[in-house]
């Protein structure tokens, strides 16, 4: 199919609100959260109004049809990024829950005496990136101060990428995890994955990817990736919020303790202890969120009926847009990659002599939304020597116009405060 | 457009002249102040002094200094610049009570006609109210500068206890030398 922006916004009801000042809405922050289409809408609708009990348990009409909702969710999930089984498809809250059920599964294992390679000792390295979102960053952090371990990072390059030219150096035999950034939020950045992969996998440690910006963006497909564990957030992806994936390789999930106990992942219960079931159920305690995860459902198969290289492919279209239009403006500076290449579609940028905060305030009275500050991404701020950024990200519904309004608003608040 | 009446041509002159600017010693507290949203931050000295024997008000704190140093965007700069510029010279108790009014202001979402006997140049901020999300940027140094003289006031007081004050010097530990 051709992709069209015009047609692919009537589907999202909020594009036809005005905001400030009667200017209509321009989204420039999708990768805070995106927007959502009525399919999303209707199906978290019809969840409710139609199918709602309690999955997983009980005997009843509705309940069999919200298991079918919850699963079928699962089984759509595990379809759009490759994985082998919807068994390896965890549902969570959000990509920081899924970052953390796993760095507790790690310390649960190094508490309870565990399967060795989940275990963190005092010694063991826990490997990380300077570009890394505070989600991707605290929970490892958090872990080292728990076990004793000691946290490494790679940094990144001046260009805004994560810097892997001391890779095999940072990767040691004691390294347990690394934990990776698969595309900044700030930079736009797309990092190659394989050499990450081969150089963990040869030392022996997991490799987790926050794919929180790339799920939503390009194609991703976890085989050819070979990752470990990916995580994503369903509202960055059209999704409802609430509901989030932590994939997982299905021999790894097996072997991991709980990190969230209770009612619905339990096998058998008696007051001197208790067995759990297998994944992915062992890591969904309490009744399962089946409107989110309808929600969720809809929303890949919109993104699959637009096609996700069609996505990627207008994001980088808009993008190339926006690093000509910002990068001839006098005084502003692109942080990230200046070209396409390995990119997604989150431009950050300063402006000479305006704070974000106020170039923010701008383009709001002109109906323009961005997001302003350090981006949940402070370490990298202070790598390049920014206190913050003005960041636009674009996606599905956003347009050539778009951007160039965005170049003009610039224009604008440079004017205001100069 | 709207943004005239959050950028007031006061605020626009206190963020491109900012008034006390620049850490200055001695002092009698400093602290440091961060806004977790942004990342806008703000380092703040101040220095006491009591009102000596005699004078009217004799013994109590005046706020003899505050000087600063801040990274932040034109509200949090220009908001810095008037209230050094309000509390100055003040006693402490008038200067708390300007804190209060210009922190009920920035809550009030545009609802409050300010006083301008009181708040002088920080009712410019009242348009800011209006916009939830640059009310932290506004308090900023506000909080800051009502931190450090608890603080500096705290220091005193148990200084006070230890040796008797001498009520013309100064409460910095330089002073007491």
């Amino acid at each position: 199919m051709t992709f069209d922006p015009e047609v692919v916004r009537k589907d999202f009801p909020i594009l036809s609100r005005t905001v400030r000042n009667g200017a209509p809405l321009v989204y420039l922050d999708s990768g805070a959260t995106s927007q959502k289409p009525r399919q999303v809408l209707d199906a978290v609708r019809d969840a409710y109004e139609l199918h709602n009990a309690a999955a997983h348990r009980g005997t009843h009409l509705l309940g069999e049809e919200a298991t079918d909702l919850y699963e079928g969710a699962r089984t759509k999930v595990a379809a759009f990024i490759g994985a082998s089984s919807p068994d390896e498809v965890v549902f969570v809250k959000n990509a920081t829950e899924a970052i953390n059920l796993v760095a507790y599964s790690m310390s649960n294992s190094s508490a309870l005496g565990g399967p060795d390679r989940f275990r963190v000792l005092p010694g063991d390295e826990i490997l990380i990136t300077e570009l890394e979102h505070h989600a991707n960053l605290v929970p490892w952090q958090q872990l080292c101060e728990r076990t004793g371990a000691t946290l490494r990072w790679l940094g990144v390059t001046p260009d805004g990428r994560i810097d892997l030219s001391d890779l095999d150096s940072k990767i040691t035999g004691r390294t347990k995890l690394v934990a990776i950034a698969h595309q900044s939020n700030v930079t736009g950045a797309v990092v190659d994955l394989a050499p990450v992969v081969a150089a963990a996998h040869a030392k022996g440690a997991l490799v987790l990817a926050d794919a929180a910006q790339s799920v939503p963006h390009q194609p991703v497909d976890v085989a050819a990736l070979g990752v470990d564990f990916l995580v994503f957030s369903g509202h960055k992806m059209l999704g409802p919020y609430g509901v989030g994936v932590l994939y997982g390789r299905s021999e790894l999930l097996a072997e991991m303790p709980p990190f969230l106990t209770g009612g619905s992942m339990i096998e058998v219960v008696r007051m001197e202890g208790t067995t759990f079931l297998p994944p992915p159920q062992r890591f969904e305690p309490g009744v399962p969120f089946i409107a989110e995860a309808a929600g969720l459902g809809a929303a890949v198969d919109y993104l699959s009926a637009l096609g996700m290289a069609n996505v990627a492919a207008h994001e980088e279209l808009l993008t190339a847009a926006a690093l000509d239009a910002l990068g001839s403006i006098d005084g502003v500076r692109i942080v990230g990659p200046v070209t396409t290449e390995a990119r997604g579609g989150a431009v950050s940028f300063e402006v000479e002599d305006v704070h974000p905060h106020d170039v923010g305030q701008v383009l709001d009275e002109l109906g323009i939304a961005v997001r302003t500050g350090h981006h949940c991404a402070w370490p990298l701020h202070r790598a390049f020597g920014v206190q913050a950024s003005t960041r636009a990200s674009f996606y599905v519904y956003n347009t050539l116009a778009e951007v160039e309004a965005l170049a003009e608003g610039i224009r604008h608040a440079q004017r205001f405060f100069n | 457009m709207q943004l005239e009446s959050m950028y007031q041509e006061i605020i626009l002159d206190h963020y491109r002249h900012p008034h006390h600017r620049g850490l200055r010693d001695p002092f009698d507290a400093e602290v440091h102040h961060v806004n977790p949203v942004c990342g806008d931050e703000v380092t703040l000295r101040v220095v006491l002094k009591t009102v000596p024997s005699g004078d009217k008000g004799a013994g109590q704190p005046v706020v003899e200094d505050v000087s600063y140093d801040s990274l932040g965007c034109s509200i949090s700069q220009a908001s810095a610049s008037v209230l050094a510029d309000l509390v100055i010279g003040k006693p402490v108790d008038e200067a708390m009570r300007i804190n209060q009014a210009f922190l009920e202001l920035m809550q009030s979402r545009g609802s409050i006609e300010p006083d301008e006997d009181v708040l002088e140049d920080a009712v410019a901020f009242a348009g800011v109210s209006k916009y939830p999300a640059r009310v932290k940027c506004a308090l900023l140094g506000w909080m800051a500068w009502k931190d450090a003289t608890a603080r500096a006031l705290e220091a005193a007081s148990s200084l006070n206890a230890a040796s008797s004050l001498n009520a013309a010097s100064s409460l910095n530990g330089a002073a007491h030398d």
